[in-house]
């Protein structure tokens, strides 16, 4: 039996940036061999606190404590002194690097002079061995998979000697089957007395595997429950403060003329190598069709040449009756395409513009805004309060930087613009990556309402639950092929998560296997 | 985002602090040499307020600084780093040169064009340079520097072969047709060389302003310069739009080219080196911060540091150099913005935390 007692206590910890307070009087305990959900919304002040566990911000207020000693971590060398080890969102990895090289980096074992490479290695054979993390040393890190490269980081925090491990959003980049393998080391780790501090705001994984959880909003901790005496519901309403549904409200689908084809359409990369290989597909005004695969399987390069951005080495694609292969992007937007882009910082916004002049990204040249030349002001003024009222976007006005609002008021700012273009064809591309439960619902509910319009909306996600929620039919794809196509009613996440990992073996899903949402 | 909001307010704090600094700096160095700064700031002052003369001789000093900061911030805005305003003066003061020297025209019309003419020289020099960026990719450090080279060398040839003055190291005067000197204001100063390129420069300085802020261009050159990704995604032509904004850019720098020849040597020189102002202008956008007010600014204060240095050395014996230290130093402030900010966070923390902390707690949704 495992020894229960606090190895990790935050008594009244408050940060402030200038003036606003990011953590206020925060009480957290981490008991020995636990696995500690901290849920919240984004911006409710997870990873500050996180950070002040791991030394890179000082706490104005409040004190910790590790095994009942008092400690001050300014900095992370710190952290890892006292047994702390972070496993972060975005691997922090070197690529040509080897698995070993990555992990002793920093705190190389000499023999004389040199780094004794085999003594490591062999070190981390026994730590991967040991808790089933079955990594190989002496791979390259770029050659290995996401998952592989995850565990990478696991052993990097034990081969430190963490018995603390904070994990940051461990499954937003992991297929259903990698955060099966993932939630079983955890489960491992604490066997071995680890305890670990798991990030995230995906329920299901917290219901599935924590043992208690802590809900933190606007800086606050809420509330701390045990796992096994709530549900997925009551972690909700109290991450978001108000009732929530996690199933969007849809009726089925009434699909009418096809209005987007695509036809044999092939897209290489530089390499040559065929990121989209021979894809044909057709979406049809008034359905959701969802794009579901493993990122990196052509679906960026798969929007990217539908909407102009990327050369085409061959195909068609038609929005209804116009070619629309050889227009530039200009013009496919103004054929009658939107794109919710995938990475709404990189391409979507431009975030040291104000939120008017994000909304005139596609229109600030048209007649209809500019006169001579000089962009009316007042027009796109007009334009902008009435995007920011009709899709409640929060921010302090028309004038406020993008850059300072939340990601979900971001998101509604692109959502807005593109629907605002009346386009025939919607194309959402991760649509709510990195939304809290509250916005998700808002972009849920906007898809499904724009499909009821007549629109014909193209879906990619990676986030199985979302297509399964809002798709009426799916395709999969895999190596630039579509492997599959289905409708939700006739699949469930286990069958999809094979066909995304290539294997497509029809038929052998059963109904108890159904998917939970969220 | 908190500490966002902090660094725009410092926008206007930073350099304020920068200026202070680079003049103790400048001090220092005065006592080191056993020189005393007081006397050498104060003949500073007096140096570039003086006289008349001297008043138009400053004036003189900051066009060039202002029209060379606004050539590199504009390509700034666009996310290019225009080092090739040298040779974009060059161009200007070579096409300034050719119209000077060989047509014949009216008075007013003669100056016009050859304004005009060495202007669109520097223009299209620049629009090389944004060219091989924007549809080529080739580094534009590289490109403009190399062209830098490449306008000295070839307007040598230009003026050894076709406008030399025999016996000298440079070009034959242009006509007086195409002066544009004004030569009753200049009367009236004591001889400073003043010129028409003053209300250019203002023009040019409110024209700088509302094209990039106010016109469909500029949302075309702040786009791309922000998040070129961005103008991918939503089909905006970053090439063209580089092309025309280092064409302006270079626009800029060729007038300052034919104000050097057209209202101030009248004829151009076969220098070893390019003039170094287009590197003054990097420091002066820096300053600026890259809006028209604050380049205004800054060319008025490094006008008066490079100007008032001549009096520093005649009030207080302060070799001229040390001029170029104060303005080196509040470069290396400005550039290096992180030691001010630094600086002003600890201080402003020290400060937070001996005041008493209750009324800070009143929470605003900002993350």
């Amino acid at each position: 039996m495992v020894d229960k007692h606090t190895v990790l206590e935050l008594k009244g910890i408050t940060k402030r940036f200038s003036d606003f307070v990011a953590n206020e009087s925060i009480n957290f305990q981490l008991e020995k061999g636990e696995i500690h959900a901290l849920l919240g919304e984004n911006g409710a002040g997870k990873s500050t606190m996180m950070n002040i566990v791991f030394g890179l911000y000082q706490p104005d207020e409040g004190e910790i404590y590790i095994n009942n000693d008092r400690v001050t971590i300014d900095n992370p060398n710190v952290a890892i002194e006292h047994g702390i080890g972070m496993v972060h969102q975005h691997f922090k990895l070197v690529e040509p690097f080897t698995v070993t090289e990555n992990i002793i980096l920093g705190m190389e074992p000499k023999k004389g002079m040199s780094i004794n490479y085999k003594q490591a290695s062999k070190d981390i054979k026994a730590l991967s061995d040991r808790y089933g993390l079955d990594i190989d040393p002496y791979a390259k890190v770029a050659d290995i998979s996401v998952g592989m490269q995850q565990r990478v980081e696991i052993v990097k925090t034990l081969y430190r000697g963490a018995d603390i491990l904070i994990f940051d959003e461990p499954t937003a980049v992991l297929t259903p089957q990698e955060i099966d393998e993932l939630l079983n080391i955890m489960k491992k780790l604490v066997a071995e007395c680890k305890s670990i501090i798991l990030i995230t705001h995906k329920l299901k994984e917290i219901m599935k595997i924590a043992d208690r959880c802590t809900i933190i909003r606007r800086g606050k901790v809420i509330d701390t429950v045990k796992i096994s005496e709530t549900n997925t519901q009551e972690l909700a309403e109290k991450m978001v403060g108000e009732a929530v549904s996690f199933k969007t409200e849809k009726t089925p689908s009434q699909p009418k003329d096809i209005l987007l084809s695509v036809k044999n359409l092939v897209v290489k990369d530089a390499n040559n190598k065929n990121m989209v290989d021979d894809i044909s597909f057709s979406v049809r005004s008034g359905e959701v069709v969802g794009v579901a695969g493993v990122d990196g399987n052509g679906q960026s390069e798969l929007i990217e040449a539908i909407t102009g951005m990327r050369p085409k080495e061959s195909g068609e694609i038609l929005l209804k009756d116009q070619h629309i292969e050889s227009l530039d992007t200009r013009s496919i937007y103004n054929a009658g395409i939107s794109h919710i882009p995938g990475d709404r910082h990189k391409h979507g916004l431009v975030l040291d513009f104000s939120v008017k002049e994000n909304m005139i990204l596609h229109n600030y040249y048209k007649d209809e805004i500019v006169k001579n030349g000089f962009i009316n002001e007042e027009t796109v003024e007009k334009i902008s309060l009435r995007l920011i009222e009709q899709y409640d976007i929060r921010t302090p006005g028309p004038q406020a930087l993008v850059r300072s609002m939340s990601g979900g008021n971001q998101q509604k700012v692109i959502i807005a613009r593109e629907i605002d273009m009346n386009p025939r064809v919607l194309i959402a591309s991760q649509p709510t990556r990195g939304l809290d439960v509250g916005a998700v619902e808002f972009v849920h509910k906007e898809i499904i309402h724009q499909r009821d319009q007549g629109m014909g909306i193209l879906l990619v996600s990676f986030e199985l639950d979302e297509i399964l929620n809002l798709s009426d039919r799916i395709i999969v794809l895999f190596d630039g092929q579509i492997i599959g196509e289905t409708t939700p009613d006739k699949t469930s996440d286990r069958e999809l998560g094979l066909m995304m990992a290539g294997n497509y073996i029809r038929g052998e899903s059963s109904e108890n296997q159904k998917n939970i949402p969220i | 985002m908190k500490i966002r909001k902090i660094f725009q307010y410092d926008s206007l704090l930073v350099p304020i602090i920068a200026i202070a600094l680079g003049l103790i700096i400048g001090a220092l160095f005065m006592l080191l040499g056993g020189y005393n700064p007081t006397v050498a700031y104060v003949s500073m002052i007096e140096k570039v307020i003086g006289s008349s003369y001297d008043v138009g001789e400053l004036l003189r000093t900051i066009a060039p600084l202002i029209l060379s900061g606004l050539a590199v911030a504009i390509a700034f805005k666009v996310g290019l780093f225009n080092i090739g305003v040298d040779g974009q003066i060059i161009m200007g003061s070579l096409g300034a040169l050719i119209v000077g020297t060989q047509l014949s025209l009216p008075s007013i019309i003669h100056g016009i064009v050859a304004v005009l003419f060495g202007a669109l020289l520097g223009g299209l020099w620049g629009a090389i340079a944004g060219y091989l960026k924007g549809s080529k990719g080739i580094n534009e450090v590289i490109t403009t520097i190399m062209l830098n080279y490449i306008a000295l060398y070839s307007s040598h040839m230009m003026i050894r072969a076709f406008m030399p003055q025999e016996g000298t190291q440079r070009s034959e005067l242009i006509k007086e047709s195409a002066s544009i000197k004004i030569n009753f204001l200049s009367d009236m100063m004591g001889g400073a060389r003043i010129h028409w390129g003053f209300l250019i420069v203002i023009l040019v300085l409110v024209f700088y302003h509302y094209y990039l802020n106010k016109t469909k261009w500029g949302y075309e050159i702040r786009v791309t310069g922000l998040n070129i990704q961005a103008t991918k995604y939503a089909g905006i032509n970053s090439s063209k739009i580089m092309v025309r904004t280092m064409f302006i850019s270079g626009l800029f720098g060729g007038l300052i080219g034919t104000f050097n020849v057209l209202g101030v040597f009248n004829y151009m020189a076969i220098s070893a080196s390019t003039s170094g102002i287009g590197f003054d202008g990097i420091a002066v956008a820096l300053l600026g911060g890259n809006t028209a007010i604050g380049i205004l600014l800054a060319g008025i204060l490094f006008g008066i540091l490079t100007y008032g240095a001549q009096g520093m050395s005649f009030g207080a014996g302060v070799p001229n150099e040390i001029g170029d230290v104060v303005i080196s130093a509040i470069i290396f402030f400005v550039s290096a913005p992180g030691i001010i900010k630094h600086l002003l966070y600890r201080f402003r923390n020290k400060q937070k935390r001996t005041e008493n902390t209750d009324e800070t707690t009143k929470s605003k949704k900002g993350a």
